[in-house]
């Protein structure tokens, strides 16, 4: 199964720059479907951005994050060739993670 | 146990808390602890109980630079960017993102440790026209910038 | 102050006024997309697509690999910009997905009825495997020369064909395309209509699909976009693969040709 995550992190100036793109459906758990029956409730509630094991970012999402959401961050003390890591957990227990070097 | 030295610790437990002692001198002064996932904030309904459940009426400061889109063409996905002027406003720690007009206002909330730039940009839901806030807290205190989107109805295409 | 020099000013105001309404509203969008910057979800639906083409399915169990999209079998990259064309072995022109139907009835052993079964996503839906392998195979033609073939006489005619449906009127509203789609300037709400009939106009249409499509979390393609204008205008489905769909297409996409393609895109 591809990755579910898209992560690009590049050195700027004097900070670190992260921009994932995650795949879930965020559904709000408001929505119907063609029959007519209600879409369960499936968002992203917890992500983390980690740098070399480190924990830079924590985030926690609502229903109302955009669906195959976007996350940009930027920490300070990263270094070419370091890993970042994105992990997220979403209220149905499901988690995902993906990482890159930086650049 | 051994002989034991006049300060009462033997050669073997003197290596064992000396090695401890190093233990200790090399961990970061503060580990950083994420505060736990607001959920009162979360469930609440209107702009007021938001704010009440995150700690009170935030206090306007332009030191939070708050960029989100004049019209979004859609409103499933708008973009929204935080950044903060350390400058004007520094030891940001929290950033919420609140759609004042959503069934439940609070979108996203965003902690960082003192290594992290406060900034953060997402796209998030707005079900209709209307405010959007960026609140930013800094040693227990909350500030707030705010702009309206207006969000259109589409036409037929695209 | 003169009456007439009131109404010179009033004629001016009035006049820029109603320019502002009827000017391209391209513009207002322009820093909502700005703010989307480059990062498109399409990209799962592209991985998910390639995925799809080289996994074994149907009752022949075979991959999509053998496929000839219009360069040779299996030769994927820049067929999308060349389509629709001619086919020999079936002696129609054909678009991307009825070229689909023809490599999953044909390698896969699929029926029709099962490819035209569910080739869209339905609302709630999260992608159809069609929407994913032509999300590839369009990313595969990305910056490529629109260049859909023109030398064959059915090819010829095909373009024909497709210019009469566009300004062909039927249904309850006596719409056609050419309605809505053969002026500069105009706009639903704040909608732009491209004028098809123009070089640009089909240029920024034809290019800019399959799209990711945000309303919809999901992406769509050409074909789609094709049969929801005839929903809208009330008219019968328009059917995945048929001669009506490529006409149309085959006409926008040599109005557009040359201008490079730029899918999938991003849309509301």
């Amino acid at each position: 199964m591809a990755s579910r995550i898209r992560i690009r992190a590049q050195l700027k100036d004097d900070y670190c720059e992260v921009k994932a793109l995650m795949r879930h459906p965020m559904e709000t758990g408001m929505r119907k479907d063609q029959s007519g029956a209600a879409i369960p409730a499936n968002f992203i509630e917890d992500v983390q951005v980690l740098h070399n094991d480190v924990v830079v970012v924590q985030a926690y999402w609502g229903a109302a994050v955009s669906a195959n959401p976007f996350l940009g961050v930027r920490f300070k003390g990263g270094a070419q060739g370091d890993v970042v890591k994105v992990v997220w957990r979403d209220n149905q227990g499901d988690s995902g993670s993906g990482e890159t070097t930086i650049r | 146990m051994g002989n034991l030295d006049p300060l009462g610790l033997t050669r073997r437990s003197f290596v064992a808390v000396s090695s401890a002692l190093f233990v200790v001198a090399a961990l970061p002064q503060k580990i950083w602890a994420a505060a736990l996932r607001p959920e009162t904030a979360f469930q609440a309904t209107t702009l007021e109980a938001t704010f009440e459940a995150l700690g009170g009426a935030p206090t306007v400061s332009d030191g939070i630079v708050f960029s989100t889109p004049d019209i979004a063409e859609n409103g499933a996905v708008v973009p929204v960017r935080i950044e903060i002027d350390t400058s004007v406003l520094s030891d940001v720690s929290k950033i919420y993102v609140i759609v004042e007009k959503n069934p439940n206002p609070l979108a996203a909330v965003f902690q960082v440790p003192p290594n992290t730039q406060p900034y953060a940009e997402t796209r998030v839901k707005v079900a209709q026209t209307g405010n959007l806030y960026a609140v930013a807290e800094a040693n227990g205190q909350l500030y707030m910038m705010q702009r309206e989107t207006k969000v259109t109805l589409g036409g037929c295409g695209g | 102050m003169h009456k007439g020099f009131i109404r010179g000013i009033s004629a001016v105001l009035i006049g820029l006024w109603s320019a502002m309404l009827f000017s391209e509203t391209d513009g207002v969008f322009d820093e909502y997309r700005a703010m989307l910057g480059d990062d498109n979800p399409a990209i799962f639906v592209i991985f998910d697509g390639e995925e799809i083409w080289f996994t074994p399915a149907g009752p022949k169990s075979a991959s999509l690999e053998q496929c000839d999209l219009g360069l040779g079998p299996g030769v994927v990259e820049g067929a999308y910009a060349q389509l629709p064309r001619y086919f020999a072995d079936v002696d129609r022109v054909q678009d991307v997905e009825a070229r689909l139907e023809h490599c999953m009835t044909q390698l896969q052993g699929l029926t029709p009825a099962e490819v035209h079964g569910k080739p869209y996503s339905l609302r709630g839906d999260l992608g159809t495997e069609l929407e994913a392998l032509v999300a590839w195979i369009a990313d595969q033609s990305s910056g490529l020369a629109i260049a859909p073939m023109q030398a064959h006489a059915k090819e010829r005619a095909t373009y024909e064909l497709g210019e009469r449906l566009f300004y062909y009127r039927a249904g309850p509203h006596d719409f056609s395309c050419a309605t809505c789609h053969e002026q500069a300037g105009r706009r639903i709400r704040l909608q732009t209509l491209p004028n098809l009939t123009t070089h640009q106009g089909a240029a920024e249409a034809y290019s800019s699909w399959p799209a990711y499509r945000i309303s919809q979390g999901i992406v769509r393609t050409m074909g789609w976009r094709m049969r929801d204008c005839m929903r809208q205008q009330r008219m019968p489905e328009l059917i995945m693969g048929s001669e009506a769909t490529v006409a149309l297409q085959t006409y926008l996409a040599v109005n557009g040709a040359g201008a490079p393609m730029a899918a999938p895109g991003l849309k509301r």
